[in-house]
This record gives structure tokens, sequence and C-alpha cells, in this order.
């Protein structure tokens, strides 16, 4: 085949049948790969559907109620979700009321104090400590911080906290180092490096002449972080801690290990309880129909809280990131 | 520069009639008339955001590919209304080319680069491709430079090659005209003197529309020159008489350095 | 000045940075620990017979881990060849097609959800739509829950790479009369290939740990097996059955698999951090 002449004009026959090719490519580009992001749409929704419809046989027996319904009788096939709820709030918070004062320390120091040279280093392992598998931590739980947990712990925490008011009843009983404090404690390591690398990334996003101009007047770093960067990074900070919240409440394997698997609820945070996840662990292998049922009832309300809390957390990242100009 | 242009009659090969063009709700160009000589050079000056790269990017439609941007009015490409919505881009852009102010290399090889656009529509044999590549990047003056190196990766070049290698790219697909957006506002002079040689020679084959900054490259490579302030032709006609005379104040004022 | 005030401010700050540094060694303190720990029962566990036996029956001796490593590599290979091109493709469609477009915000919003979503329901889900269909359980399902958490991964550093591309060189490609797709493949995607290549590299690294999904779909497999349509041994779930076991050599081959998950995912993490650097700097 010739060259194209280098005359004059736009119609040359022999590149008209290679446009209409390329419109047909073009088309069939743009529809396969919108198919592709369709695809996880549809798995979504199919999540949604699929878990409904194998858990609609125990909601259709207890109703709305098995939301906060306290009874796990496997025997008489009475079932409530209140217990496994409760273990998996109640780890979760604990988990959070640990690691986000200690992520936000971590991520102050990286940024505020550190010294250049160590920066990046320290970040990177802080980033790949988020990468270490849960089962890992759940191990070390079991084998390592549960004896310690109740050869120290648990007796100093009783006898200090377990004397008080109040709060008392919730560190007594007997001290077996696992349970449900066990449990937000380890989960509250787990989730430390992911909340703490994100609180970084957006305490580094800080135009530095914000915090130049209140150095400048003679605020020292504690203020400047707390009234100039914390106030200007609020929603990236609350949108962390809400992912570090929808990691916590999902987590199956930091929290199996040592949350005790006893379904009951009980006053102190020693004794052992489960959380939704943990109860999916444990029973799937031996349920019949209907305790599967319930187990899919289980997996369902847990799939809800956890996309309801990853939603708001996405939401408040992208008000931030809007805030600073940036593109989600 | 020459004088030819009173001898020989001119064919234009782009007529631009009435132009306006809109980003969003600012309009950008203002109700522009204006022809583009066949074989000839014709520069675009003007102080920043007086529309002279919106005006090049209108000829080959480059806008199309960004939503919020749109044109109204006639761009006649050798009779043919390259505005209409029936245009076929693909084909516009392949008769139409463009080099850019950065130099944008492809990541692949010198070669590859040279021949990407040459695969699109034609079908050559490895030895006809060879003879373009190589006839591409002499036009670019750069074959003497990348003859041994052709399998190497475009972003192994200066920046001034990377740049005649952009050319040659465009070259290669011999369009009729070619567009350059500040071709040679990113480079050094040495690199910049060698371009607007090449400016001068690419004229025997190919019409040519540049836009710069830079009033003494304008005043050096081109035919024609149009002046654009806040969107509007301020004026235009052969380069010589408006370096030399211009007929409107603004456009004495910007050639003399009173604003930029 | 108000020097009572002042030195106030001083001690708080003090207090303040002090309490940061406290936990920062804290954090580090406890992370360094439970991987010290891990190295040490973990290497106390290696042995040569842990990649050339088989996981030992409850009570009986020695062992290995032969069958969990090999069912633990096919299932990780299989679910990255099922979501590379659907994380590459919808990454694309995201990049290329994504902007001021409402599927591709909806479909952003939801990727960013199902990247955090518990694994142990997406293990539910395959049950649900895939094992209970056929009614048992095989390496397939395992290898389609695990590549359902891998694809936002792919998802997203795609569309994030794709869209670092400058747009100069994306105009370039138009301007010589190319079609979008071909732009797309042999130019833009090209240009930001270590990026996407990294995105792959973390999220294997990311299903590799990962054992909530495999309890419901592969199961687990006391033998060596290379059917992916029946039971399949994996070190996640081995481990978990392991760990929690009263035998000692079983929990001593659960830390040396745990071991081996971790030095795998590090390993990935690194190579793909380096990566993506050396394409930043060259």
């Amino acid at each position: 085949m010739g060259t194209p002449p280098t005359t004059s004009g736009m119609m040359d026959p022999r590149m008209v049948a290679v446009v209409k090719k390329q419109r047909i490519q073009d088309f069939l580009f743009h529809k396969v790969t919108m198919l592709f992001a369709l695809l996880v749409l549809i798995a979504l929704a199919g999540i949604l559907v699929s878990l409904m419809i194998s858990a609609w046989p125990a909601f259709q027996k207890f109703g709305i109620q098995f939301i906060w319904t306290n009874e796990w009788d496997i025997i008489n096939e009475n079932f409530g979700a209140a217990i496994a709820i409760y273990g998996t709030l109640i780890s979760s918070v604990i988990a959070l009321l640990i690691a986000v004062p200690l992520a936000f320390g971590v991520a102050l120091f990286l940024t505020e104090m550190c010294p250049l040279w160590l920066r990046r280093p320290l970040g990177t392992a802080i980033e790949l400590l988020a990468a270490v598998p849960s089962i890992i931590y759940g191990m070390f739980g079991l084998f390592i911080f549960a004896p310690l947990f109740a050869d120290y712990g648990q007796p100093a925490l009783q006898s200090t906290l377990g004397q008080m008011p109040l709060i008392g009843p919730l560190f007594g009983g007997a001290m077996n180092g696992i349970g449900l404090l066990a449990a937000g404690i380890i989960l509250a390591f787990m989730v430390l490096p992911f909340i703490a690398a994100v609180m970084r990334d957006v305490f580094e996003i800080v135009p530095p002449i914000l915090r130049e101009s209140a150095y400048g007047l003679g605020c020292t770093t504690w203020e400047v972080v707390r009234y100039i960067v914390l106030p200007y990074t609020q929603k990236g900070v609350i949108g962390g801690i809400m992912l570090g919240l929808g990691r916590a409440l999902g987590e199956t394997m930091a929290v199996t290990f040592v949350i005790g698997n006893s379904q009951r609820i009980r006053e102190s945070l020693f004794a052992p309880g489960t959380s939704i996840a943990s109860t999916l662990a444990n029973e799937f292998g031996e349920a019949d129909d209907f305790h599967l049922s319930t187990l899919f009832a289980l997996g369902f309300l847990l799939f809800v809280i956890t996309f309801v809390v990853l939603a708001f957390a996405k939401i408040m990242i992208m008000r931030a990131e809007k805030a600073q100009g940036a593109k989600t | 520069m020459n004088n030819q242009a009173n001898e020989t009659p001119l064919k234009n090969a782009l007529e631009v009639r009435g132009l306006n063009f809109f980003y969003g709700k600012f309009q950008g160009l203002k109700n522009i008339d204006l022809d583009i000589a066949e074989g000839k050079v014709t520069a675009f000056i003007g102080p920043s955001g007086c529309g002279k790269s919106t005006l090049l990017r209108a000829l080959n439609r480059m806008y199309s590919l960004y939503p919020g941007q749109r044109a109204e009015g006639q761009v006649n490409f050798y009779g043919e209304n390259i505005l209409d919505p029936k245009q076929d881009l693909n084909m516009l852009r392949a008769r139409i080319g463009m080099v850019f102010q950065k130099p944008t290399p492809f990541p692949m090889s010198i070669y590859d680069n040279v021949a990407f656009g040459v695969r699109l529509y034609e079908n050559l044999s490895k030895a006809d491709m060879d003879v373009r590549v190589e006839w591409a990047l002499s036009k670019a003056a750069l074959w003497g430079e990348s003859k041994d190196k052709l399998n190497q990766s475009g972003l192994s070049l200066s920046g001034g090659q990377q740049q005649r290698l952009c050319i040659a790219r465009s070259v290669a697909v011999k369009p009729s005209i070619i567009l350059f957006d500040e071709p040679t506002s990113a480079l050094d002079p040495i690199s910049t003197g060698k371009i607007e040689e090449l400016l001068h020679e690419l004229k025997s084959d190919y019409t040519v529309a540049i836009v710069t900054h830079n009033m003494q490259q304008a005043a050096r490579v081109s035919d024609f020159t149009a002046f654009m302030y806040l969107g509007e032709l301020m004026e235009f006609g052969q380069t010589d008489k408006i370096f030399v005379k211009p007929k409107r104040k603004e456009t004495e004022d910007y050639i003399t350095g009173r604003f930029g | 000045m108000n020097t009572n005030l002042y030195r106030r401010r001083k001690f708080v700050n003090k207090l303040g940075l002090f309490a940061s540094m406290l936990a920062m060694v804290l954090g580090l303190f406890v992370l360094l620990w439970i991987l010290f720990i891990l190295f040490k029962n973990g290497f106390a566990g290696l042995s040569l017979a842990i990649f050339t036996e088989s996981t030992p029956a409850p009570g009986s001796e020695g062992g290995g881990l032969a069958n969990a490593i090999v069912g633990s590599l096919m299932m990780v290979g299989v679910s990255v060849l099922i979501s590379t091109p659907i994380g590459i493709f919808a990454g694309v469609y995201l990049a290329e097609f994504g902007d001021d477009n409402k599927l591709a915000a909806v479909t952003r919003f939801v990727t960013d959800i199902m990247l955090s979503a518990p694994s142990i329901v997406l293990g539910l889900f395959v049950y649900a739509v895939l094992v209970a269909q056929v009614k048992h359980f095989s390496g397939w399902a395992g290898s389609l829950a695990l590549a359902l958490i891998a694809i936002p991964v792919v998802l997203k550093t795609t569309e994030n790479m794709l869209r670092l591309v400058p747009g100069s060189l994306r105009e370039a490609a138009f301007a010589l009369g190319a079609p979008h797709w071909k732009v797309t493949n042999y130019v833009t995607l090209r240009a930001a290939r270590a990026g996407v290549m990294t995105g792959l590299l973390l999220a294997l690294a990311r299903i590799s740990g990962e054992t909530a999904p495999l309890l419901f779909t592969a199961l687990n497999n006391q033998f060596f097996s290379t059917n992916m349509n029946a039971p399949m041994a994996n070190l996640p779930v081995v481990i978990f059955q392991f760990a929690m076991s009263p035998y000692d050599n079983w929990v001593s081959l659960a830390w040396a698999g745990a071991l081996l998950i971790t030095l795998s995912v590090l390993a990935l993490n690194i190579i793909a951090r380096v990566l993506f650097r050396e394409r930043t700097a060259g």
C-alpha cells in the first residue's frame, strides 16, 4: 500500500474504511469497560440480595426483634443477634478507644517531631505493619498476650478500676486472659497502623504556610497541632477513624482467637463473649439448615452495619478533600 | 520575509469564519475570521490568556476531548467545515497534526514512536516502514542522532531531541497541516534554533500554524501573523508588514513591549 | 508577658509531645514484639518437611504444610487471573470515561467501601451463590472469594495510576488521529505500567493473608490435592485450625505457616514499593 497524498483535503478513501472500523472499536471499548465497572456494582447488589435470601427464613421466624433478642439456643432453634452484635460493637469500641489516641500520637510524632532522616523509614514501617495479616495478631493474642494479661494485666485492672463504683463490675469475675476486653486490645493494635497511616497522610497535607504562621505567632508545637492541624484535617481524621472502625467491626481472625466464643452477654469485660464474625467462623461448619439461615442473618446485619460506617467514612473523606481542593 | 505572496495567488488550507469558543460559560474566542494559507507559516501571537492556544486547538478539535468546551462557527478545511458534529475526529487529526509545548515521547522505542501514527491508517511492510521512519526522522533533523539507537526508548533522548521526535511523529503521517503550540518554550536556545530551521523547511511540504509567545520567533519564522488580545483577533497580515507598520495601536503596543 | 501562662503552655506542650512519643514507642514496641514472636516461633517450626510433607492427621507426629502451600498458591494464582482483567478494565473505564459520570461516581464509592468490607461476609456470599448450588466446597469458590477482595484494590490503583499520566501525553496520541482504545492501550496504560503492576502486587499481598473468606468456600483438605473442584488445603485455614488445637506439632506448624505468609506479604509489599519508586525516579 502506498503513501497517502500530501495534498489537501480530508477525504482519502483508504482512510474511510479504517475510520469506520475505529468507530466500532471505540464503541466496544466504551461498552466493555463500562460492563466491567457495572460488574462491581452488580457484585455489591448481589451480595446484599443473596445474603438476604439466605437469611430470610431466620428473619421470617424472628422478625425485626432478631436484632435485639438476647438468646442463642441452638438446640431449641431460638436465636437472637444481640449477643453477637454486642460483642462486635464493644470489642470495636474498645479497640478504637485505645487505637485512636495512640494513632494520633504516632501521626503527630511522624509529622512534627520525627527527625527528617527517620521519617521515611518509620512511615514505611507503619505501612508495612498495616499489611501484616490479622491471623498473626490473633495468634499473638492467644499465645502471648492472653497468659500475660491473665497474670498481670487483669489483676492490675481489677484491683484499681475494678474497685471503683459504676465501672467496677466491668472488670470483675474470672481472669482468663481472654474475653471482650482482650479482643478489644488485640484489635486495637491491629487497626493502629492503619489509622496512624491515614492520620499521617492527612496531617501532611496541611499547607506549610499555615503551620509556619502559627509558629510565627509563638505557638508551641502542641498548640499548632491542636488549634491548626486538627481543625484543618478534622474531616479527614474522622474519616480515617471511621475507616478503622469499619475494619474493626468486620475483623474475624484477630478477634476469634481471644474473644472466648461464648454466646452470652455478661457484665464483665473479662468474660468471654462473641462477635458476629467469630460466631460465623466458629459455628458455620456444623450448622444445619435453619441455624445456617440465622448465621446468614448475622452476616447480613454485619454487612449493613459496616456498609453504613464505611459510607459515612467515605463521605467525610470526600468532604475533607473537597475542602482542600484536592480531587477525589 | 518573502514577497511572493504578492505574485502567486494563495490557496487557503483553513478558513475560519465567525468562530466563537466557550469554556463552560466563559467565552474564550470572539468572532474570529482568519485564513491560513497553504504552504505558508502563520503565527498566532499575543499576551497570556489572549486565546491563541484556544484558537490553535480549535483547528484540530482537540477541545472535543473535554466535555465543558465547545465551539460555534465555521472552520473550513479545504471547503469542509470541521466543526460539523458529523466530522470524524480521528480522520481530522490524521490530516491536521499537532506538536505540543511539552515534548511528549510515547513510552516506546524511537522507531515505534514515529511508526505509531503511520500504523494507524496505513498498512506498510517492514521495509516500507523503515523508509518512512528514516524519512520522517530526517525531515525532523533527528536521523543522524537517532539512527543507531532506534530501538531505545524515546524517553532516552534529550529535551530538544524529544521535541524533534514529536515533530517526526507528526510529519510521518503526512498530514496537510501541522499545528505547533509553543513548541520551543520548554527548550534551550540551541534546540530552539534547530526547530526554527525545521519550520522553515517544513513549509515546502506542509502548511504550518504556530502559536508563540516569543515575538522575535514569530518574526523569524512566519509568513503571516495574527495578533490576538482578550479573545479577539486584533490584526492579521503579512509578518513583515505587521512588525514594521502595525495598523492598530494594540498591536504596536504589544510589539514594542508596552505590555506582555 | 504573663510568665505563669507561658510556663503552663510550655508544660502542656512538653506533656503532649512526650505522650506522642510514648504512643509511638508503645505502638512500635508492641508491633515489633508481635513480629519477634512470629519470627521466633515460626523459624523454630520451620524445616524442610514443611515443604515436602502434607498436613498431619490429628494426633500423628511430624508432618508439613506442602498441601497447604500448594493450595494457597493455586487459589491465589487463579484469583489474580480473575481479578486482574476485571480490575484493570473497570479502572480504565473510571479513568477514561469517569469524569462527570454518575455510574463512575457510584462505582468509585462502592469500590472504596468494598476495600474495607468484612471479608467473612464475602465468603458467605460465595458460599450462597456457588458452594450451596453445587453442594460442595472447592478451590474455585475460594479463588472467587479472594478475587472479590482483590478487585477493588486493582481497580482503585489502576484508576489512580492512569489519572497520573500527564494529559499532554494523551493529547499527543489523539492528535495523531488514534482511536480512544489505542491511546489507552498503547500510550496511557503503558505509561502507567509500573503503577498498575504495583496495584497487582498489593492485591496479591492482601489476599495471601486472608483467612475468613476461605472458611466457607475452599474449606480445607488434609491431603495433598491439586483438584480445584474439591475442598482445597490452604495456609490460612490450616493455621486457624492448628493454632487453636491441643497438639504441639500442629501449633508449631501453625507458627511456621504464619511466618511463611507474613514473609510473603512483606516481600510483596516491599517489591511493590521499590518498583513504584523506580518508576517515579526513572
